[in-house]
């Protein structure tokens, strides 16, 4: 489980880098899809099959699609490509980067997060199944479950209201 | 494999996003390392789940995949409607309020 656990957790943080420095947008959206597959391989080892699931499915599936769409829709030619390439990582970003890693390891040591090996809880974590998933969300959580459903509803619309061309 | 470890792999992805929309001035790709630090909170969700012993931290990364759904929809749109206007996806030339 460790291994693997090392295995996708460089694999994504590989792929991320990748896909912050490439100058083609295809690229870039492809390798962050290699990203959430990597997540998903790491809620499979954390006994979160439902999420999983749905990571594949709505982000390495939906959301990759919508961005390739757009992509591929707006065209950019060569040349507007490489005038946005810019300066591709400073050395401040980097430095500022490495401070906050730094503290953020230095924090999980201080609150004795190494010494917790996942699933502590042993049996008394149910498995992130499909179904142990969908009774917490519909018995506790059903009005945050409907606030959703409208919060979805609101992006469809606004999404279409906000690319509708005007017809004047 | 703890705890800890998968907080700081979800730090790390974090941080990346976070200079991809620093350093970056394609919003397209702008966008796209917000889906990344979206989904690095959504592993720290889960890891900490693990450690309360139920369900809760899954189901709350269950909301923050719809509600980064509904961010990609509005934020691409968002783009087409800035292409429409400038015909361009640089975030530097964004400055209409300026005008």
């Amino acid at each position: 489980m460790t291994a693997f656990f090392w295995l996708f957790a460089v694999l994504a943080v590989a792929a991320a880098m990748l896909a912050i420095t490439r100058r083609n947008g295809v690229a870039a959206a492809l390798w962050v899809a290699l990203v959430f597959v990597c997540i998903a391989a790491q809620f499979v080892l954390m006994r979160a099959y439902f999420l999983a699931a749905v990571e594949v499915l709505v982000y390495a599936g939906a959301i990759m699609v919508l961005f390739l769409f757009v992509i591929m829709l707006l065209n950019l030619d060569e040349k507007e490509a490489a005038r946005l390439e810019g300066p591709r990582l400073h050395a401040a970003g980097v430095v500022l980067a490495a401070l906050f890693l730094t503290g953020l390891v230095f924090t999980v040591r201080e609150a004795g997060l190494f010494e917790v090996p996942i699933g502590s809880q042993g049996s008394m974590l149910p498995a992130g199944e499909t179904g142990n998933v969908a009774r917490d969300l519909f018995l506790e959580f059903l009005l945050p479950f409907e606030i959703a459903s409208f919060l979805l509803l609101a992006a469809i619309v606004g999404a279409v209201l906000i690319t509708k061309r005007r017809l004047t | 494999m703890t705890v800890g470890h998968v907080v700081v792999l979800a730090g790390t992805l974090f941080t990346i996003g976070m200079l991809g929309v620093l350093s970056r001035r394609n919003i397209l790709i702008v966008l796209l390392s917000l889906e990344l630090m979206l989904n690095s909170a959504a592993l720290a969700f889960c890891a900490f789940g693990d450690m309360a012993g139920n369900l809760d931290g899954q189901i709350m990364v269950f909301f923050v995949i719809v509600v980064a759904a509904a961010e990609v929809a509005i934020g691409l749109a968002i783009v087409i409607a800035l292409f429409r206007l400038r015909v361009t996806v640089d975030t530097d030339r964004v400055d209409l309020l300026k005008q």
